[in-house]
């Protein structure tokens, strides 16, 4: 048994003086992505069918690169703060730590790989 | 990971039918939560029947009809029976409400009576709100000040006393903090709406000097941003209050601070 009052307890060990800049940021790839997202899609969606020249003559265009680097980029930021928003939501412990830990390493893989396939059809 | 099923001691088992009252046209059943520390026993649904036609129109008049005609063990908070005192909140027909000014009227069918949702039971209706009003009374609601008191009093013009409205209506009966999903699985660290509204309540007040300290204490990813803005604390709120646009009011000041 613990003899610790409620009032210990709803304090807890006070504010980690952090969690407006995670809420700012997501605010703001959300509206990032609303705008560059549909774009994307749509520039995606017109090369399906198209041959691999065709496919990389567009991915290698500046503009396209550039819209498809960013969607890779705050796209898998955005969901690796949102997956870990969802992790501490419902996971305790060192359970919790261990997939925080595993979507980090998924996301900057991800975006590396990404990236990386992006700057070969781009460069 | 949270818990998504209820321990083995802790389902809900069949409990006893009452008799039906004797000579009564308009009967309406009453499905009622049971449980007592006072034995090793599951928690059970009870079930009355009251004669609508010798009893008042709210649930409260009902459960305090079956504890004076039929069942005096069951146990629930009441006091001002209108919608002030906060006391007779518990989950009816699947809404947290106020059992006094919910109106039998407005449920259709049996009327189901359960505790507020996701809270340790003192017994029957009654939750344990313990930590609930500790995580109230550790916001400091109450005014503080550095500058030396007024000969007579803190001044608010009617504009900033408006500010107030919508928020010092509150007369904490937990509804809203019990009908959170984010509250449910991350009370020990989330404040909830109920203690977030108080808190930006204190935070709007134009005479209070410990803005800056109010917000430095919310600025935590559980304490405040738990919220995901799932809108039951306000769908669910029998005093018509928002506490989910309080809350957003102070996630705005806190990035109007940093931006």
């Amino acid at each position: 048994m613990r003899f610790i009052t409620p009032r210990k307890l709803a304090k807890g060990r006070g504010a980690a003086g952090s969690g407006t800049e995670h809420h700012w940021y997501m605010t703001m790839s959300a509206v990032g992505l609303a705008l560059i997202v549909p774009t994307f899609l749509y520039i995606f969606g017109s090369t399906l069918g198209g041959t691999r020249e065709e496919v990389l003559a567009t991915f290698s265009h500046p503009a396209v690169a550039i819209l498809t680097g960013l969607v890779l980029f705050v796209g898998l930021e955005h969901f690796r703060k949102g997956a870990i928003m969802m992790i501490e939501d419902y996971w305790r412990g060192s359970t919790r730590k261990v997939l925080i830990m595993s979507v980090t390493v998924l996301t900057y893989g991800a975006t590396a790989t990404g990236l990386f396939a992006l700057a070969k059809i781009a460069i | 990971m949270v818990q998504l099923t209820l321990p083995r001691n802790s389902r809900i088992t069949t409990g006893k039918t009452w008799p039906k009252p004797e000579g009564a046209a308009n009967l309406r059943k009453f499905s009622i939560y049971r449980w007592t520390p006072d034995d090793d026993d599951n928690p059970r649904m009870d079930t009355y029947f009251v004669d609508m036609d010798d009893c008042g129109p709210m649930v409260l008049d009902a459960l305090i009809k079956i504890k004076t005609d039929i069942d005096p063990t069951l146990a629930f908070r009441r006091s001002c029976r209108e919608g002030i005192c906060g006391s007779c909140a518990m989950n009816i027909d699947g809404i947290n409400t106020l059992a006094c000014i919910y109106g039998m009227d407005e449920i259709k069918g049996d009327v189901k009576i359960y505790p507020l949702p996701h809270m340790p039971v003192v017994r029957d209706l009654i939750p344990d709100l313990t930590h609930w009003y500790a995580q109230h009374a550790s916001i400091k609601p109450w005014l503080q000040t550095e500058t030396n008191p007024p000969q007579r009093e803190w001044k608010q013009s009617i504009e900033d006393r408006e500010k107030l409205d919508g928020l010092y209506e509150c007369v904490m009966c937990a509804c809203c903090s019990t009908a959170c999903p984010s509250y449910w699985w991350n009370a020990d660290r989330f404040l909830g709406p109920a203690t977030l509204l108080h808190a930006y309540r204190w935070i709007i007040d134009s005479r209070d000097e410990a803005t800056g300290e109010r917000l430095d204490d919310l600025e935590d990813p559980f304490k405040l941003y738990r919220c995901h803005t799932i809108m039951n604390c306000t769908k669910t709120c029998p005093k018509g209050l928002n506490p989910a646009k309080a809350i957003a009011e102070i996630k705005k000041m806190m990035v109007d601070r940093m931006v």
